[in-house]
Formats: C-alpha cells, structure tokens, sequence
C-alpha cells in the first residue's frame, strides 16, 4: 500500500481561501459544504504608552485543512455500517454513499472537521484526497490550485522526506490521537499561539 | 506528482487515454470494495477551453474550463510548464463558474418602469433597444454636444475586445468625455509626475524627448517597469523591503501576480539575513505567519512616519547629499528654483523646523499623530539606513486619502533621501513594477474630443458640468467641460453608486432626471448601478464568446490567451461589439466601424498583429490549438538609467531632475480656485487632509477606512454566496474600541458616517489599531434609497463623503473616514 498525504506550508500560506473554492467548484459543492476549510488563527495584545502610542504582539496565521486521511481514522472506527472506510491501496478514506446511513458519528468523531453530513443527500461527504484524480497521476485539486504553492501531496513517505515539518500545530490535536498523514512548515506566528481556545477566528466560515 | 505540461491537443489524447485506464483498471487502482460500480470520469473526454479572468485585480489569471454536452463542469487553472510560472487564479477566478451559472444573470435587453433606481424594468426586443440607443445618441448631440456623452469608468470585462467597441462606436460619431486617472490610483496618477516626471514635458510622444532638455525622457506611469523595480529584483538582491499600504496578498492574488514574488522575494530576502517590514492599520495577509513583519499605523499619517525618520537622518548625517545635488531638485537651499530660493520653503526646512510651520519633524513629534513609538521610528531609521540595498515601496492604500498627493509623494523621499534609487535591489518608492510587456493591442479607436475628467468628479460633472474649469474642477485637455452629463454609458461595471463616494449623494444627483437624460447599463447581473439604468442591456461573459487578453499588471512574466467559447451565452446576451456594430450601422457607419471584421475577425487580427511586433509568440493557428502562450521576464530596476546617467536619461520634469519641490505645483497653489481647506503642497509634507488625522469628534469618535478584501475584486463577485460564506463581510474593530462599546465578534453592527449609515457584522481582532476601524470595499450596497436609506449590504461607500482631493479632484476619501459604531 502507498498511504497518501497531504503538506502544508504555513509560512507561505495567507488564508486566501482557493484551495477551499477550488475544491467546491471541482466537487460541485453548494453554499453549505466545503471539503477543505481555512482556519484564521489570531491573537495577541496591544499595550498603550503615556504617549498615545501602541506596542503589541498580535499575529495571525493559516491552516488549511482537508482530511488527514488518518493511519488510524477516528470516523471509520466510529462509523457503525463500514461506510467509512480506508482504500486498501492508496489510504485514502472516503465514504461509500450507498452504506452511509447519515447518522453523523465520523462528523463528530473526526477531531479535524473532515466529514459531515449532507442532509439532502442523506449520507456524510468528505474530502476523498481526489482519488479519482490521483488514480490518473494527477494532484487533488487544491494542492495545484494554491496560488502560493502551499500545499503538496503524494506518498507520505516522500512528503516526509522531501519536507521539514510537523504533524501538528495549533489548533490541531495531538497526531498521536488519529496518526494523521500531514506535514506542516510552521510558521514564526504560530509560536505565539499559546491557547486553542480563542484561537479560531472566523468559526462563521469553517464550521 | 506529476506537472501536467501539455497544449490542448496532448491534454485531450492523454485525457483520453486515462480514462480508458480508469475504465478498465478503476477499481483494482483503488482496490477497494466499497467503490461504487462505475468509474468516474470514463465516459467522453473533457472538452477544453482556456479564457483568462476578466476583472480588475490586474493578475488576469488563466482558466482552463472542462466542459461537457456544451455546459461547463469545473475549471481548472494554468497547469501548464513549470509550477513556478503558473498563473493560477485565486479563489475569485474559481469562483467564476457561479457568476457564469448564476440565476441573477441578466438575459434580456430590459427599460425602466419605474422610478430611477427602484430597480424596475419591463423586457424589450434588441431592435427596440438599438432604437432608443440612436434616439438617445441623437438628439444628445444634436441638444448638447458630444461633451455631454461620457463612458463611465469600469473594470467588470477586461479583454482586448471588452470596453472598446463602445469607445469605437462614440469616437465616429464624434466622441465623448474622455476618463483622467481611475480609482484604484487617482491621488498617485496626479501627483507623481511632477515629481517623477509628465508626459506635459515631453516635446512629441513620439520622439520622447525632453521639451527643454531635448533628451529622450521617462515620465511616470504607476503601470509600468520603467519607474519601479519588480520584487524579483528585490528577490534577488535586497536586503530590507519596507513596504507601505501594500498586501499583495489581498490585492494581487493570482498565482503569477505580485503575492507570488512576494513569498518567493521573502524567502530570499530572509533567507540572506534581510529583513521586510510591512506598514499598514490592519495586520494585512502579506504578513501572515511573519508577524514581526508587521509596523502598525494609523492610517493617512504615513507622511508623519516618513517625516520623522528624514529628521533622524538629516541629524545623523545620513542622507546623500551628493545624490541629492545631482539627482534632485528642492532638498535644500542649495537647489531650489529660483523662484522659491532663500525663503525657507526646502524640504529639509520642513523637516527640521525651519520651514513654513516651524515644527521640527522629531520622532517625539510623529509619535502620537502615527500611534507607533519614537523608540520604533528611530529603529526604523537605522534599519533603512544601514540597509545595502533597500527595497522600499508603497501599494495604493496609501495614496487613497484625502491626503494621498502629499503622501505619495512622501513616501518616495526615503530613498530619495539615501540615494538608494535605481541601484541593484533598491526602488523608487513606488509600487513593485509591473510589466509593460502587452503582447496583444485592443480594437483602435481615436476619441476626437481631448476634454478629460478626474474620474471622481463624474457626479460633479452631471450636476453642474458646465461651470467646470481647469482651475476649479482638474479638467484636462481643454480649459472647461463644455456641458453637463446628459448621457452615461456604463459597460461592465458599479461606479454610479457602489464603487464611487457618498451613495445617498450620488442616488440624489442621478434620480434626478432632468440632470442625467439617459443612463445605459450593460452588464452580467443586476448591480446596484444597473439600477439606475434607463436601459439594461444583458453583457454575454469573457468565458462564453472567443476571447483574447495579455497580462495584466501582475509581475514578472507575460502572457497572451486565446480562448474559445466554454459554454453558451444565456438567453438574449450578445457580445458588445455585435451590438455596437449594429448601432454603427443605424448611422450608416458600420464599415467604419467593423472595417469588415467580425468580433472573431478582430481576435485573429489582433493576435496576428502583435505576434508580427514580438519575435517569440507562437503563430495563429498555434496559439488557436495551444490557447495560452507564456514567458518570464527579467527583474527590473527602477529608474536604473537616470541614475546612470541623469544628463543622457532625465525625467520628463521641467528640470529633468526628482523634483522634491516642485515650481509647478506650487503655482498651481497660487492659480487654481480651491477651497479654504485645500492645499496644493509643492514639497511632500504630512497634511492631515480632510476626514484624517485629528477630525475625529465625539459624534464621530473613530478613524475608519476601506480596504481590499478577498472574497471580492471591487464590487465584481460580490453577489458570490460561496465567497462570501468563506470569506465573510466584517467590520474589523479593535478589542479596545469593541469592550467600551459592548461588541462582541460576530454581533451586527451600525456605522455611522456623516454622510451615511450601514449595517454589517462585528470582526473583533488585534489585528487593527485602536481608534480606527476597517470596512472591505466593494460590497454590495442594499437600501431602500426612497425610505430610510440604510445600507445592510455594508457597502464603504455609503460612508464615504464625496469631496474631490485637492489636486487630482481624487477619491481620497475612500480610506479617510470618521464614523461612530453600536450595535444595532
């Protein structure tokens, strides 16, 4: 089996949002799903001086997320109808819509925000890496999307050694929860993220 | 995994090819029992169609459209040669799909019903609409002249066959008000030349030489590589890039546009140690994950900021006083024109307290008025100064204040002032350059009329026209309008009301029928202009006729596409110049104006006539089967021949010098009718201007400005439900000017301007200074304009007072703004 993933260079990224828009008009999505959001990450204070002046430690950065296409997937351990599941050759996870019964454990399970439930469609929807493109030798369509080349994709095992990186930054959780199949640059900003919560500015977009 | 790098032809084959694949060995690839039963993709190839973006982010990023039964699927972008030289639209252009497929599209040529602006239209028949086109056109001229026919300005359809039949059509029947500057760089378009150099010194636009001086001359232009140096320049060899009211990455999104060298000039320049600091109200995109970039300002005070760090200089003994005797006019004493000489008017007597107003421009001075610690201004000051090559520019935020002509001009003075212009990895102070390199012309036309407006005072011009001057109004090319408006036609864009100044102002001026007689909109959907239409004629897009356009603005690279209908035009849309055409020919004009060409003829034409110019481009019935062609340029240094030799190379100022003060400006001062507020500074001094530093009241307790945003270009994609999902329209506000006032992020808000109010939802960030707030420009404005007039579209320019800039009668108000906000 080759696991596929995905790489993310926060340092380049700047929260541009084509990555997402590209996958919707690629996957014919409608106002309400996205397969790949972008996460706004913002903080910092301001201190005033006698003077009318400002000093301050403010930052803002971006992680783009599809699906991790996890080692150890915490929608298909959840998922009670086999529905979501892991491909046998490229480890890319995906739903089959016929098995999928919509009840909505991967969604809440899935502690990156992959999957969700299409109420009209009566089944979850997720990013499936664009294994129909991947299968012709191509790239999903975010990663030659990126305006910034942010993103990459292939072998794991290439990412990995083709990439310094880490596989996780905030707000991601811990890899060792889900072994997710991701490399991020990190980003000087993120070093200043000393609290997930509060982190996430723009909730209204992402969720 | 591998880079797609095929013309169409071998995209089509292999296409082919992988789809059979899928067929047969689909499943087994995937290997999964899950799969559904029929592989995707294995039926008929796409059909490919490449188009490039049409709206006016200057990136003109290229699609390429999969198409299928005649319907578009979904796009993708240039996924052609290397991934470094890829103009990869940004999330606007792959969203263009919605805007081709939307239900708001206009379908039919449509006339008013009711009153001007409510938005009422009945259908009409095209020949009913050509007939009250030519009736209009008639007895226009024949009541007012060809003077009370303007084309107003609009960005919404850029190709090389877009706007121009229009111009074509009006120019043979006599012309039209031509535009002066656009709003995107009003204040900077009038001001710079006379620092940097004016076409009105230039002897013969041919020969481009030099009026007294009788040398070839460069005149400025903010479009070109001539005055400004590329970021790939700066990628190359700088070692600190300061960067004024600049974000790439909100203006320049495209992926062969200005934010791609930027992170490429980024990780270069920190890559050898340099350093990039990015001034700016808001913690703007450019800076995101890079923090430590970020020196935050008030806006409209860059001036102060610029000042302050000359006076450390010029204390310090750091300026270039060689540079400055030979290269400019006005620094000091020692070179002043005669006229202004031994009278205290240099700019260093400004600077250090001996000149008009007799402040000396410390750090302590611009503290408080910039809101950034004379600590950090003076850090600056060495920073810039000890700098090798200091690459320092400004975007157009800058310039769109009320003070925007002295600001400019201002922020030019920090290379000025170290002399560090036109050397390797140094810059003007201007923009990044842009490529002049357009490999493709427009359908000609020759406007026999000269008389030019400031694009800003359109308004002005229907109202009171004809008491408009050179000296009270910025006319050009002639002494005075000679009429008011009467007949505005409006291709492809929403400058009669969202894009221009003072809406509620603007509604009142063009309801009033008997000022403007005839308003003409011609666009894809109904915008807030097309409201004002007396008639509405449906636009068919870029995307769904043969199209051609070069590059636009972006950097470093140059491109021309061939495209091919994607999909067809709906309902009754036809293309403008078959339309036009048709107009010419109820004047009896029409081989004039087809010259026996067809829409498609013309493309053919054009494309011929610019590969015949370039050595390189392919031929025709290449490029028909190729679609796009594409080359790098080479980075550019500004103004690199006048420093090498300034007597051989001059400006095309009267001194053919950087003219720092500059005689003409001041006489203009002397000679032109201007308001008791207004001044016309002729060195670059920091003004507050009007709505800026220090006009806050406790009615209007807050700064506010507009910006760019990413979900929108302007107005265009702004009716766009999924970009406006992902990339919502908030206020920004500071968490010490949001708790005083009990918001919360996401609460919705009531702005208040003196002219105007608006609704729009809380964005409660650090990532804006206190005391000023921040509105992305160009959504779409939504009011009962015969009821309350309240604006729950959070379109800026509700907000914004309509009061022309001084010198370039500019919209400088776009970015100066005081407002009072609660929440509704």
């Amino acid at each position: 089996m080759t696991q596929y993933g995905f790489y993310f260079d926060s340092t380049r990224c700047t929260g541009c949002r084509t990555c997402e828009i590209a996958c919707k008009d690629y996957k014919d999505l409608g106002v309400d799903f996205a397969y790949r959001h972008v996460y706004d990450c913002e903080g910092g204070d301001w201190q005033m001086q006698s003077d009318g002046t400002y000093t301050q430690d403010c930052f803002v950065y971006h992680v783009s997320l599809g699906c991790q296409h996890c080692d150890d997937p915490a929608c298909v351990k959840v998922c009670p109808t086999t529905a979501m599941h892991k491909d046998a050759s490229t480890g890319l996870v995906s739903v089959d819509e016929h098995k999928c019964i919509g009840c909505g454990y991967c969604h809440m399970a899935c502690p990156y925000n992959a999957p969700k439930v299409d109420r009209e469609k009566g089944h979850s929807v997720k990013c499936n890496g664009c294994a129909e493109r991947v299968a012709e030798g191509k790239n999903p369509i975010c990663v030659d999307a990126c305006p910034l080349r942010a993103l990459d994709f292939g072998s794991i095992e290439d990412i990995r050694k083709k990439y310094d990186g880490v596989d996780s930054v905030p707000p991601l959780p811990d890899a060792s929860y889900t072994h997710p199949n991701i490399v991020v640059k990190k980003c000087p900003a993120a070093a200043r993220a000393k609290n997930v919560a509060g982190l996430v500015a723009n909730p209204l977009e992402v969720m | 995994m591998p880079n797609m790098n095929v013309n169409r032809r071998t995209f089509v084959k292999t296409a082919g090819a992988l789809g059979a694949l899928a067929a047969v060995g689909g499943t087994a690839a995937t290997g999964s029992l899950f799969e559904p039963t029929t592989p995707a993709f294995a039926e008929a190839p796409d059909e490919i169609h490449w188009s490039q973006c049409n709206v006016n982010c200057g990136g003109n990023c290229i699609f390429q459209w999969h198409s299928k039964d005649g319907k578009i699927q979904y796009m993708e972008t240039d996924n052609l040669g290397s991934t470094d030289l890829q103009a990869r639209a940004c999330l606007r252009g792959r969203a263009m799909r919605r805007w081709l497929n939307s239900p708001d599209r206009l379908m039919y040529p449509m006339k008013r019903v009711g009153k001007r602006g409510e938005g009422k239209f009945e259908r009409i028949s095209w020949d009913e609409a050509i007939d009250i086109i030519v009736e209009k056109l008639k007895t226009t001229i024949d009541k007012y002249g060809n003077e009370a026919i303007y084309i107003n300005y609009a960005t919404g359809m850029y190709s090389a066959t877009g706007r121009v039949p229009i111009q074509r059509l009006l120019s043979l029947l006599g012309g039209y008000v031509n535009q002066g500057y656009d709003y995107s760089t009003h204040m900077l378009q009038a001001v710079m030349p006379y620092m940097y150099g004016s076409a009105s010194n230039i002897a013969d636009p041919k020969t481009g030489l030099h009026k007294t001086l009788g040398k070839k001359a460069t005149k400025f232009s903010p479009y070109d590589n001539v005055n400004a140096s590329s970021f790939s320049e700066a990628e190359a060899h700088s070692d600190l890039v300061v960067m004024f009211g600049n974000s790439p990455a909100e203006t320049r999104m495209g992926g062969a546009n200005a934010v791609w060298d930027y992170a490429l000039m980024r990780e270069a320049v920190l890559g050898r140690g340099g350093k990039i600091v990015n001034i700016d109200f808001r913690l703007n995109e450019s800076s995101s994950g890079h923090p430590d970039e970020w020196l935050p300002i008030r806006p409209g005070t860059d001036a102060a900021l610029v000042s302050a760090i000359a006076y450390e200089w010029i204390k310090g003994d750091k300026v270039d006083k060689e540079f400055l005797d030979k290269y400019c006019v006005g620094y000091d004493d020692d070179r002043m024109p005669e006229s202004a000489k031994g009278q205290n008017k240099s700019y260093k007597d400004y600077i250090m307290g001996t000149g008009y107003d007799k402040i000396e421009k410390t750090p302590e001075w611009a503290a408080p008025i910039t809101q950034i610690p004379a600590s950090k201004i003076r850090e600056l000051a060495d920073m810039i100064a000890s700098a090798k090559a200091p690459f320092i520019c400004q975007g157009w935020g800058s310039q769109r204040h009320t003070n925007g002509e002295d600001t400019t001009r201002a922020i030019c003075m920090l290379p000025i002032l170290i002399g560090k212009i036109g050397l390797p990895g140094t810059n003007t102070g201007q923009r990044e350059a842009e490529p002049p390199t357009y490999l493709v012309g427009k359908i000609p036309f020759t406007n026999p009329i000269k008389t030019t407006l400031p694009v800003y005072q359109w308004v002005n011009a229907v109202d009171h026209g004809h008491k408009m001057t050179a000296k009270n109004a910025g006319i050009m090319g002639a002494e005075k309008l000679g009429s008011d408006l009467k007949f505005i036609w409006n291709y492809a864009g929403n400058c009669l009301t969202n894009q221009h100044g003072d809406i509620n102002y603007t509604h009142e001026i063009l309801s009033d029928e008997s000022k403007c007689e005839f308003i003409l909109v011609w666009d894809t959907v109904m915008t807030d202009s097309a409201k004002y239409a007396d008639l509405l004629l449906p636009d068919a897009m870029r995307s769904e006729q043969m199209n051609l356009q070069t590059q636009g603005y972006s950097e470093y690279y140059t491109a021309v596409v061939v495209g091919t209908p994607a999909q067809e035009p709906p309902g009754e849309c036809r293309s403008n110049y078959d339309v036009c055409a048709d107009i010419a020919d109820r004047f009896g004009l029409k081989n004039e104006f087809t010259e026996g060409r067809t829409h498609d003829d013309w493309v053919e034409y054009l494309y011929k006539k610019g590969a015949q110019a370039d050595d390189k481009m392919p031929s025709w019935e290449q490029i028909k089967e190729q679609g796009v062609y594409k080359r790098a340029l080479e980075p550019a240094i500004g103004l690199k021949s006048f420093r090498d030799d300034p007597d051989e190379h001059p400006l095309a100022t009267p001194s053919g010098k950087i003219e720092i003060y500059s005689e003409t400006l001041a006489g203009l001062n002397d000679t032109w009718e201007l308001a008791e507020d207004e001044v016309i500074n002729p060195i670059p001094v920091f003004s507050e201007g009007f709505h800026g530093y220090g006009s806050v009241t406790s009615e209007f307790p807050l700064y506010c400005s507009g910006f760019h945003h990413k979900s929108r270009t302007h107005s265009s994609f702004g009716f766009i439900e999924e970009l406006e999902k992902v990339a919502r329209q908030q206020l920004w506000i500071n968490p010490a000017d949001a708790e005083p006032r009990n918001i919360m992020d996401g609460d919705m808000l009531a702005v208040k301007s003196p002219v105007g109010e608006i609704r729009i939802e809380a964005k409660v960030t650090p990532r804006i200074v206190p005391g000023t707030v921040g509105i992305p420009q160009g959504a779409w404005h939504k009011a009962d304009m015969f009821g309350d007039k309240i604006d729950t579209g959070g379109c800026v320019n509700t907000l914004t007072a309509y009061k022309p800039s001084p010198l370039a009668k500019g919209n400088g108000t776009a970015h100066s703004m005081i407002v009072q906000v609660s929440k509704a």
